[in-house]
């Protein structure tokens, strides 16, 4: 019975297939298959320019797949856009609020959009504002809110018309890590007081581990690897030893069957390791002299480095300001 | 009209007029430019001039009022384009309403926004000594009304296409300026040279200056009837034009 409702595609609130985004020479999306459950919160992680912007502007049917199809909330994200767009909230990544007026018009202006009735407009705006921690700032400009501020009252909007699916797409590039950590903390209290899908995109490890139910590691436009956070750094088989010297062997290194994985990063290497307190003396011998050693269980970094062989950079807006200049130019021809 | 709809125009008329309320230097600066036109060109011109037995300053006054419009619908239309800087623009696109929604929502908008400018320079008008009467007031703004719809048009035409706020001044210089040069408001268009009687003639801010002249001074050079009939094809072209800039407009 149970084997029956997990394989019915109405569970699930997002339904990905074959989907794929191509603009002259570059492929942005590549046949991505992805089912995301009702209630879940999933990452999609990924370096910059891998695809995720794209892929959720394709879910919010701003952007025209080139192929495949994609369900959201059980409607054709193609030919049931309306129906789509109702189900969904969007926060997009940079600023998409009117900083002259205040956080109640804007608000109010959204409600109309969405056809909230009428009677219901104010109740439901105090009520999302009180769910980001703002209803003492209704009034104010958004002008003269901080960045954090007003990302959260872009979260509190897109929450107005109760859709069933919430998107955030990198909810806190360019915040501070204190303003990071509280929204943090209202996204974690949202999922738990509505109880909704919510499907972020991010290239913040950290932001990942602490938020998502599941992780989806998305890369050149594809999904690489896509399962729970537990589950994934499983799938790195052993301990992480980074190690940094000037003459490390690596070719010595290759032979020893207890090293699953060399990966040279600058000046590190990185090593996957079964059972590090076990083997690391004998690996301590092999090498010779080093510099710094380093040894941790992993974490999603890890993972990362796993599947894609290389570090998720953490600033890089320049790939991504020309990434987005690359596709504005082309949607516009 | 589906319930739905009319509140998608009020939401995207309700933001433009917060935003215009808002902006109190733009409306004062709005109202006092043709003033400053009055007096200054106005009287400088004017004791130079002879309009056919009507005041020089009384006779660029209708001038004024559209030259308002123009300015005023047209950067209020071709505003969309800051809208696309930040991503506000994004915000109405992804709402659930059809993108002829949300163009009708802005010219509705825009057109609030040049209409009162205009009142205020009307009331103005009268105590400048402007032979205005309750039915004069009542057909120009009926004039003016009409003049806005396709001048909105025209900005959020030119608006959609920009693709940033940079090339805003292309607007001004290449779009309203001559709209408000060629209209006819500085000038009699009588005696004009024959290629500037042509490019006049393009213009269709002529028919509404020609038009209000007619109302408020009872001088004009063509009809009323003609010249309405040509504002009203002017906005007709223009809504379909802007309903079809609006649908293939991208992010």
């Amino acid at each position: 019975m149970m084997h029956c409702v997990m394989n019915d595609p109405k569970m699930n609130t997002i339904e990905i297939t074959a989907l794929s985004k191509k603009y002259k020479d570059l492929t942005a999306v590549d046949g991505v298959n992805l089912s995301i459950a009702k209630g879940e919160i999933f990452g999609l992680l990924g370096p910059n320019g891998a695809g995720k912007t794209t892929l959720l502007m394709m879910l919010s049917t701003l952007l025209k797949p080139t192929a495949g199809k994609a369900l959201v909330n059980g409607y054709d994200v193609i030919k049931q856009p309306a129906k789509v767009r109702k189900s969904i909230g969007m926060v997009f990544q940079d600023p998409s609020s009117d900083e002259l007026l205040s956080a109640y018009e804007n608000l109010k202006l959204h409600a109309l959009m969405y056809d909230v009735p009428l009677k219901h407009i104010n109740n439901k705006i105090d009520e999302v504002l009180a769910l980001v921690g703002l209803e003492k700032r209704k009034q104010d400009k958004v002008k003269q809110f901080s960045g954090g501020m007003r990302r959260r009252m872009e979260i509190a909007r897109g929450l107005l018309h109760q859709p069933q699916v919430l998107f955030l797409d990198e909810p806190t590039l360019g915040l501070d890590p204190q303003t990071r950590e509280h929204i943090w903390n209202y996204i974690e209290s949202l999922a738990q007081q509505t109880g909704m899908t919510i499907i972020l995109t991010t290239h913040y490890m950290e932001e990942a581990e602490k938020l998502c139910t599941k992780i989806g590691i998305i890369d050149h436009g594809k999904i690489i690897a896509h399962d729970t956070t537990e589950k994934l750094r499983e799938t790195v088989e052993g301990d992480l030893v980074v190690l940094e010297g000037k003459n490390i062997l690596t070719e010595e290194l290759r032979k020893i069957p207890f090293i699953k994985k060399i990966t040279v990063v600058n000046k590190h290497v990185e090593l996957t390791v079964t059972d590090a307190a076990k083997n690391l003396q004998q690996l301590l011998v092999t090498i010779g002299s080093i510099d710094f050693i380093e040894v941790h269980p992993p974490d999603l970094n890890d993972v990362f480095l796993y599947y894609t062989g290389k570090q998720i950079r953490e600033t890089e807006g320049g790939t991504m300001e020309h990434f987005r200049s690359i596709t504005r130019a082309r949607q516009t021809k | 009209m589906k319930k739905s709809i009319v509140k998608g125009i009020y939401a995207l008329w309700y933001r433009e007029f917060k935003v215009f309320l808002n902006e109190r230097s733009r409306i004062v600066s709005s109202v006092f430019l043709p003033i400053f036109w009055y007096f200054i060109f106005g009287s400088g011109v004017g004791s130079i001039t002879a309009t056919g037995g009507v005041k020089y300053q009384h006779f660029i006054f209708p001038g004024f009022l559209a030259m308002t419009i123009i300015f005023s619908s047209l950067f209020n239309g071709a505003y969309i384009v800051w809208d696309k800087k930040i991503d506000f623009l994004k915000e109405v696109l992804i709402a659930p309403l059809s993108r002829t929604t949300i163009f009708i929502g802005k010219v509705v908008g825009g057109m609030t926004d040049a209409l009162i400018q205009a009142s205020i320079l009307i009331i103005i008008g009268c105590f400048l000594g402007i032979p205005f009467t309750a039915f004069k007031i009542v057909v120009s703004f009926f004039i003016l009304f009409v003049f806005t719809i396709g001048l909105v048009s025209l900005g959020l035409i030119i608006g959609s296409f920009l693709e940033s706020p940079e090339s805003f001044g292309l607007v001004s210089s290449f779009v309203v300026y001559p709209l408000f040069l060629l209209s006819g408001s500085l000038y009699p268009l009588s005696n004009l040279p024959s290629w500037m009687k042509v490019l006049t003639h393009l213009d269709p801010a002529t028919y509404a200056v020609d038009g209000l002249r007619q109302v408020i001074l009872k001088t004009s050079t063509m009809s009323l009837a003609h010249n309405l009939t040509i504002i009203v094809i002017f906005d007709f072209v223009l809504i379909i034009i802007g309903s079809w800039a609006f649908q293939r407009m991208k992010l």
